[in-house]
């Protein structure tokens, strides 16, 4: 299921352009992060892709199918979606809530309740809060309920709009972790939205720097962009050149360990396998060294 | 003090279970010009919220026209409407009046009710796939009823308040005793009828109250915690608002 934009842009009736002449893949089976600050239209384009928003021009096609034909409402059914405030119905218990667009597809209620049971364990919820309602949960809970909706019909896509952005950052960097073992289980095409750096190179198999207006800034794996960064702009929205991100080697006692740019010790290097210079270990390496900052940066 | 106890005197003397002030005639009366006309204003008011509500469009218009239409006066609309109408349709004319007065309430009731629900829980709703017919009926609806059946209560009450005026069309009802009483100079019997419409008011209102609270969604009570003292404080406004009505009714000749 790949998602591709066609010179797509958008003007709301306000007349603020929130994005003009985009044009991005969004390959199969792979996380894609749109990461920018606020008012760069990556919301929007999220949007479009069910059709929440419409564009003004261009295109989107999904397995080379323009969505501009499909009927909204069965788009939206086929293409899951978790919000930031989970968008949960606040009348119905967890269960029904999760069950809601197998119903809505004519799913008899028992067989949709059922596997909406198995999505809490999916999703790492406990069975007993099946019969709760949305208002007795913790905000990580409740999100974990939004990501088993948007999982319910088995969609080949889950659009994600930051999803984490309003719990805590213990239960964000959980949620993250639950997001990335989903993914390997369940291998959707997964667009997610952002404006935490952080988050976007751990989650994202390609990461999209968008600026002001829709306009990408570098897209490329999270090694890629750190070990290029195409601008001024995107050096500077990664920090490549401050603070965790930017480690030097220093000798200490015989090994090396690395210390970022605040002379805080970050990690140490490892020897075996940056000592082989061969092409295929340094493009195994190549998605290291953002994996390391990351981990440095939480040690 | 004399006077309450001359009224309840009134009320309940055996005269009163016969006669042209039988109190089970004026009662039925009072409550079925109640009801037909709160089903009528139910009817045009709900859907009419409803739509205003869901699409957002048209509230300007439902606010002007639901303020403009509270301040109408109900004697006022009364006799023009009769004068309009004919004396030969002064049942249309009368409930055409009471029908007025309860709508903005409803109306306002209806809206409201869709306006205050998160408009993120309708987005989201919106994104997985719900129809726009789907989102009324399975979101907006439910989590509006509470609104809507406060905005009725205070419909019901208008109607139930102003009914008593219908006896000056010759249509009976509890204004009857009043109506007869003021001249005669009948105090007793002019108290005892404004009692029994108290009494008629405070029972629906108090019925609509239970309404309105099983109304709330349980997850969403869960939520809100107490919201019971609100509740309380707003029976008792509307208990003064129905003594001055009926004071209103008694001597607003």
């Amino acid at each position: 299921m790949s998602i591709e934009f066609r010179g797509v842009s958008k003007r709301f009736p306000d007349g603020t352009l929130a994005v003009e002449s985009f044009d991005l893949t969004v390959p199969s089976r792979s996380i894609t992060v749109l990461v920018g600050s606020s008012g760069c239209g990556k919301t929007t384009l999220l949007r479009m892709i069910n059709r929440m928003v419409d564009p003004s021009a261009g295109s989107i096609l999904i397995d080379d199918e323009n969505i501009a034909g499909l009927e909204p409402v069965a788009l939206r059914r086929r293409i899951g979606y978790v919000m930031q405030n989970s968008g949960l119905l606040p009348h119905r218990k967890v269960v029904d809530n999760v069950a809601t667009v197998p119903i809505l597809n004519g799913t008899p209620k028992a067989k949709a309740r059922e596997r909406a049971l198995e999505l809490l364990d999916v999703v790492g919820l406990d069975r007993s809060l099946a019969n709760r309602y949305p208002s007795q949960l913790s905000g990580g809970q409740q999100q974990r309920v939004g990501v088993a909706r948007g999982l319910a019909a088995d969609p080949n896509i889950l659009l994600m709009d930051e999803p984490f952005g309003a719990v805590d950052p213990i239960v964000r960097t959980e949620l993250q972790a639950e997001t990335l073992r989903l993914q390997r289980e369940l291998g959707k095409t997964v667009v997610f939205v952002t404006h935490d750096i952080d988050e976007a190179f751990l989650l994202g198999d390609q990461v999209v720097i968008l600026q002001k207006g829709g306009v990408i800034a570098q897209q490329g794996s999270p090694a890629e962009i750190l070990a290029n960064p195409a601008s001024q702009f995107v050096a500077e929205f990664v920090g490549a050149d401050r603070g965790k991100r930017s480690l030097e080697i220093v000798e200490v006692d015989g090994s090396q360990v690395l210390v970022d740019s605040h002379g805080r010790p970050a990690g140490r290097l490892r020897q075996p396998a940056s000592v082989q210079g061969s092409p295929a270990s340094r493009a195994e390496a190549g998605s290291a060294p953002g994996a390391d900052a990351q981990g440095a940066g939480r040690a | 003090m004399n006077f309450l106890l001359d009224g309840l005197a009134w009320i309940f003397s055996p005269d009163r279970l016969s006669g042209s002030n039988d109190l089970k005639v004026l009662i039925a009366q009072h409550l079925f010009y109640t009801f037909i006309a709160f089903v009528i204003a139910c009817a045009i008011a709900v859907p009419l919220g409803y739509l205003i509500g869901h699409t957002g469009k048209g509230r300007e218009f439902a606010v002007g026209a639901s303020g403009a239409a509270r301040a109408l006066p109900s004697f006022g609309l009364i006799l023009l409407l009769v004068s309009l109408l004919g004396v030969l349709q002064v049942v249309p004319a009368v409930l055409i009046a009471f029908v007025l007065l309860a709508v903005p309430s409803i109306l306002a009731g209806a809206y409201s009710g869709l306006e205050a629900i998160d408009r993120r829980t309708i987005d989201a709703a919106r994104a997985v796939g719900m129809t726009e017919w789907q989102i009324l009926t399975k979101v907006e609806i439910p989590l509006g009823l509470p609104l809507l059946i406060g905005g009725m209560r205070a419909g019901m009450l208008q109607i139930v308040a102003t009914v008593t005026l219908a006896a000056y069309v010759g249509l009976g009802g509890l204004g009857l005793p009043i109506l007869q009483g003021l001249p005669l100079r009948r105090l007793d019997q002019v108290l005892g009828g404004a009692i029994l419409v108290v009494v008629l008011a405070l029972v629906l209102d108090a019925i609509f109250g239970i309404l309105e609270r099983l109304a709330v969604a349980k997850g969403v009570r869960l939520a809100q915690g107490g919201g019971a003292a609100k509740t309380k404080t707003r029976t008792l406004e509307q208990t003064v608002d129905i003594m001055s009505r009926a004071s209103q009714a008694v001597s607003g000749r």
